[in-house]
């Protein structure tokens, strides 16, 4: 599994990057979890909001800061 | 109630005299405070709602496929405003609006409207100046926004756009992709809401305070018309020189309001005032850093420009019919 926080940088991405990382590390998941800062590569994935979650290359969250179970369902637990 | 609940901490819970100055300014500071972050809460919550039903996508889908002949400059200015903003989402947002295709002059007010017209700004003024110029406020900001993107809008300003973006430009209506309605009931999605308007409150609330203890301080100590002398209705460079020195400030909404109530309050005109601090919340060094990946700084400073000085004749038209 593979999932990228994407954001330019501000309080709310790096909020939702820690939030999903602690319950990873937590859980003892093998996930590879990236931040994607890069404006261009963020525009890829033609969001409008950000933070956004991308889970293999999905879109599951787009605009707010996930709470813990929102990061469960992503993780599948 | 608020007020009692002040009255009761200060003066029975602290035991502080009525009749003294640090109790009376305490007791300001508490009820203010109090008023102010229920205020954001409320409204947070009510923009939260609202935008629960009309995400910004759907605005964009709207705008891209209908034809409104200059509605489309009055929503963009209302969306702008309800849209909880956050100067690091103005470039996707920006390259969105360029991709669906709606005209940079529309996408350009709402970049006006969204950091100037905020949830926190209607909070604060409410909290702080009442009713009336929370109203004026409002509408001078929509105005403002829809006035300043349409001039933009027609001075085919396109071309200043950064390269990645013309392209984006070109690709547009490509990917228009279909925008799913939530099915979650409503009172299942309100905890979520207020959760985030509890969130929006949290992050502004040491501004809020620090803003309101520094305002509660200066309402003491600084004299009656103490400002009166430099920046009177009467100088005509009143309004210019309050906009110049607040456009490079990055100050807090939250912090910034509940001070410059005590300059308006100590005789600053009520215009000159509402200048400042339409420039303060509306156009920031930050915000120009984050929008150098969209435009060149040809176009920032044509943007920049612009604003400035509609904001210059706004303080000067509430200067006039106030003072008059």
């Amino acid at each position: 599994m593979e999932i990228k926080v994407l954001g330019p940088g501000c309080t709310k991405c790096k909020t939702t990057f820690k939030a999903i990382e602690k319950v990873i590390k937590k859980n003892n998941l093998d996930v590879k979890l990236t931040k994607v800062e890069d404006i261009m590569e963020i525009m890829k994935y033609n969001i409008m909001a950000t933070p956004a979650v991308v889970v293999d290359e999905e879109i599951k969250i787009k605009g707010k800061v996930p709470n813990e179970n929102e990061i469960k369902n992503l993780l599948g637990l | 109630m608020i007020q009692s609940f002040a009255d009761y901490v200060v003066y029975n819970l602290f035991g502080l005299d009525e009749s003294s100055r640090f109790g009376v300014a305490l007791n300001f500071f508490l009820y203010d405070s109090i008023k102010i972050i229920l205020l954001l809460f409320f409204i947070s919550l009510v923009m939260g709602i609202i935008n629960a039903y009309f995400p910004i996508e759907k605005l964009r889908n709207y705008l891209s496929s209908h034809k409104l002949y200059g509605l489309d400059y009055f929503l963009a200015a209302l969306f702008g405003g309800i849209t909880p903003f956050c100067s690091c989402s103005s470039v996707p947002l920006f390259i969105g609006f360029v991709r669906g295709g709606i005209p940079l002059g529309v996408t350009l007010t709402f970049l006006i409207a969204s950091p100037l017209v905020s949830e926190i700004a209607v909070a604060m003024f409410l909290g702080t100046f009442g009713l009336k110029v929370t109203l004026i406020y409002i509408i001078s900001g929509t105005l403002l926004s829809m006035i300043g993107g349409f001039i933009l809008g027609k001075m085919r300003l396109e071309k200043y756009l950064s390269n990645w973006v013309k392209e984006a430009q070109i690709q547009s209506n490509l990917q228009s992709e279909e925008w799913k309605a939530e099915k979650t009931p409503f009172l299942k999605r309100l905890p979520t809401i207020a959760r985030e308007s509890w969130g929006i409150v949290k992050g502004v609330l040491i501004y809020i305070v620090i803003g309101i203890g520094i305002g509660a301080t200066m309402h003491g100590y600084v004299p009656e018309n103490f400002f009166e002398r430099f920046l009177s209705a009467e100088n005509w460079w009143g309004v210019p020189l309050a906009v110049l020195l607040a456009v490079p400030m990055y100050a807090n909404a939250a912090g910034i309001v509940p001070i410059v109530e005590v300059f308006v309050a100590k005789g600053i005109p009520l215009g000159t005032a509402i200048a400042f601090m339409m420039s303060i919340i509306g156009l920031s060094i930050p915000e120009a850093t984050m929008l150098k990946k969209v435009m060149t700084w040809r176009l920032i400073g044509i943007f920049f420009g612009v604003v400035s000085l509609l904001i210059i004749l706004s303080g000067y038209l509430f200067n006039f019919f106030f003072t008059s």
